[in-house]
């Protein structure tokens, strides 16, 4: 009998690679072929140029405390600046020792988006609390009553002020979308014309046409003597052109609403608006929340271009803040602050609307 | 008693306030009346308006003398010339600033995209840091903050920053060098278009002949031959004239290259920058919608890493990826607009110094808006073609 085992030249048995620990993780993640190994290398180079230099720049260089803007400029970042300039930043020109009032109203604002974050409050509950809110927003800023000193709608500015154009602007923007996303699936041929007219003419031109005919053009549209406010002209264009955009988003959740849904409301008897209101709406809408939160995303950061018509909004007090001649050359600093607030509005309603998504698609996906 | 019955049985005619044709008519007139009644009211007011403020409507102004410079012209332009000339010239300036933030958008978005699907851990997560912060900040603000940063921080021509060998950043713009003209390459581009054409032709064949009989055609590197390689002959033909202009520091400027003014520089990178963080997720999303089963199969019928991608993969991703690339594109054309705001001539910018100057507000904004709408409806149209192209054939 033969040992077949003898026979065969012994390789030695290498043990398996390893599938935990550090150096396993590095193999698979970061050096799994040489494409990858040389991209690693040029990242950690490039990460190896840029962090500490950041870091330098932003932290160990920075200049905390200044008295001016001249004893600010060194190798490093001046946040001097922007503590010297953080009110003027976040309310602007709002009366100095009236600023506790828009601070509320930002919290005010924080609140209620939380608040809108919560499944359980969806519903009639939460248009009440956006209606209640935006009212006390209203009191807040205007004053004139409740012992407030009145405040020029000229001088809002600020934080408040991206934050009341974005929330307005989404909040009458959404029924007009509605409708005209209802008039362009509508079965009588001229509602839908213009319709269908009206959401391409706004979606193809520039939100800063639509601002500048309602700087420019609305006052020639309205009989003589008749003024509105310029910050009531930039919402209403904000308006206008958001609900062209929200209409195309509630379509594509009319679109997928099955049509033997309709047909058996129609066979219960509802009439056209019943059957909107209780069996289409109801679904369509809860289908498209996560792009509606997209949707208020970008509202948000196209209230920016307010300042090309001359309102002062977040960007407008950090462009009036760099004007200051005693504090020059300090724009990278200003920006970069701006730029966290929008990050941490923006990036925390992404994430949400994400996270919605996910929830939503757990019961499609397998 | 029978016709009785039948007289029963028989639907009756709803009363016509009940009819839903006749409700419909009626809905339909009252709604075009009222937006009618609007439109009447708003043309009404206008017509006062102007005429109490003497402003003579129409396009007349177009013809005068538009007396203002403007800083950066494709085109020959002089204050002398007409305002329809600087339109022109705004609209040339807006083509070319959105034609280039295309093409490196698509370009850095489609890098970024499939570096978010990199079995690189390192690239994974750089590529995601880039996408969520830029994406997260509003474009106007990216905007100024670029033109602040070469404008502003950015040293003056003598101590200019070089990232590149001869590129030189300094607070009057970016300088690259280019080559120097030559009539070689006229002839050159001649050649690349010949190649080009030629190869196609060869693909062609080689696609009918790979149908009729099954044999294979290396159609793909006869192609690159002729494309590279028919160029590449002519440039050395005319012996290799490879003469740079390179941007030399004269005076308190730079002289000879290309420059790129601060504004245009700021403008063409905010819209890069910001447009490909959108590529980028467009992209990664178009990829993943098609099912790993698909490159399974790929796998088993035995095709090449590259054969799975070009022939299974993409095609199946573009179908997905070229809509939202459309209006990605159309973001872009309009997104240019923000040039207003610090200061390079494009076509807003050029229409509001216009109004500011000659009052002719509806002119302009009307303008602004025909010319914005034709460019959305020229680049919905092509995509669309090739929308067309690519899109699943069902029967």
């Amino acid at each position: 009998m033969v040992d077949i085992a003898e026979e065969l030249p012994l390789v030695p048995e290498r043990p398996p690679p390893r599938t935990h620990g550090v150096v396993a993780w590095l193999k698979a993640n970061l050096f799994n072929s040489v494409f990858n190994t040389i991209l690693t290398l040029l990242a950690l180079y490039f990460l190896a140029m840029a962090i500490p230099a950041a870091i330098r720049w932003a932290f160990v260089d920075a200049i905390w405390s200044a008295p001016n803007g001249q004893a600010c400029h060194g190798d490093g970042a001046c946040w001097a600046f922007v503590g010297e300039k953080l009110r003027f930043i976040l309310f602007g020109r709002f009366p100095y020792a009236e600023q506790w009032r828009p601070l509320v109203v930002v919290l005010l604002f924080i609140g209620m988006i939380v608040t809108s974050c919560d499944h359980r409050m969806w519903g009639p509950r939460l248009a009440l609390v956006w209606v209640g809110g935006l009212a006390i927003v209203g009191v807040l800023m205007w004053g004139g009553i409740l012992g407030l000193s009145y405040v020029d709608t000229m001088l809002w500015s600020g934080l408040p002020l991206t934050l009341i154009l974005a929330s307005v602007g989404m909040a009458f923007a959404f029924p007009l979308g509605v409708m005209l996303a209802l008039g362009r699936r509508s079965k009588l041929p001229a509602v839908r014309a213009i319709c269908v007219a009206y959401i391409e003419l706004i979606r193809g031109v520039p939100l800063i046409t639509v601002l500048f005919m309602a700087s420019v053009m609305l006052p020639l549209f309205l009989p003589s003597g008749m003024t509105i406010d310029k910050l009531l002209r930039a919402q209403v264009a904000i308006i206008l052109f958001t609900a062209a955009y929200l209409a195309e988003v509630v379509r594509g959740g009319l679109q997928a609403i099955p049509k033997g849904q309709i047909e058996a409301a129609d066979a219960l008897g509802l009439g056209y608006w019943q059957r909107t209101r209780l069996i289409v709406l109801p679904q369509a809408l809860a289908m498209v929340i996560p792009p509606l939160v997209n949707s208020f995303i970008s509202t948000f950061k196209d209230t920016s271009l307010v300042i090309i018509i001359g309102l002062f909004d977040l960007l407008g007090t950090v462009n009036g803040a760099l004007t200051d001649s005693a504090w020059q050359g300090f724009s990278a600093e200003a920006y970069i602050f701006a730029a966290a607030i929008y990050f941490c509005f923006c990036f925390f309603m992404s994430r949400y609307s994400q996270m919605l998504e996910r929830e939503f698609n757990r019961g499609r996906a397998r | 008693m029978a016709a009785e019955t039948a007289d029963v049985l028989r639907p009756k005619r709803p009363p016509p306030w009940n009819d839903p044709k006749v409700r419909g008519i009626v809905y339909q007139v009252l709604f075009v009346g009222i937006v009618v009644a609007l439109g009447w009211f708003l043309v009404q007011n206008t017509l006062t308006n102007l005429q109490r403020q003497n402003i003579a409507s129409g396009f007349g102004f177009l013809h005068r003398e538009a007396a203002f410079s403007i800083g950066e012209a494709l085109i020959p332009y002089s204050p002398a010339d007409t305002y329809f000339r600087a339109f022109l010239v705004g609209l040339t300036n807006t083509l070319y600033v959105a034609a280039l933030g295309i093409v490196f958008a698509t370009i850095l978005g489609t890098v970024m995209g499939l570096a978010r699907l990199s079995s690189n851990w390192l690239i994974r997560k750089l590529a995601q840091v880039y996408v969520e912060t830029f994406r997260n900040i509003p474009l106007l603000l990216q905007l100024f903050f670029w033109w602040g940063l070469l404008r502003g921080s950015a040293p003056a021509p003598r101590q200019a920053w070089q990232p590149l060998p001869d590129v030189f950043v300094s607070n009057r713009g970016v300088v690259f060098p280019v080559p120097e003209a030559s009539p070689a390459y006229a002839w050159m581009f001649l050649a690349f278009a010949l190649g080009a054409v030629a190869s196609w032709a060869i693909w062609q064949w080689a696609r009918a002949r790979q149908a009729r009989t099954g044999r294979q055609f290396p159609s793909g590197w006869v192609g690159l031959g002729l494309i590279v390689g028919l160029p590449l002959l002519v440039f050395l033909g005319f012996g290799a004239p490879l003469k740079m202009d390179v941007p030399e520091l004269r005076g308190f400027n730079f002289s000879g290259g290309t420059a790129f003014s601060p504004e245009f520089a700021a403008l063409l990178l905010g819209l890069v920058v910001y447009s490909g963080s959108f590529i980028a997720e467009i992209v990664r999303a178009g990829i993943l919608a098609v099912s790993w089963g698909q490159s399974e199969a790929a796998m088993a019928l035995g095709l090449s890493n590259g054969q799975r991608m070009r022939l299974v993969v993409l095609p199946q991703a573009l179908r997905v990826i070229v809509p939202p690339m459309t209006s990605q594109y159309l973001g872009i054309t309009k997104n240019s607009s923000l040039a207003v705001a610090i200061g390079y001539p494009d076509l807003v910018s050029i229409a509001n110094t216009t109004m500011n100057q000659t009052g002719q507000a509806i002119e302009g904004i009307s303008m602004i808006m025909a010319v914005y709408l034709a460019i959305s409806l020229l680049i919905s149209l092509f995509m669309n073609l090739y929308n067309r192209a690519v899109a699943l054939v069902e029967r």
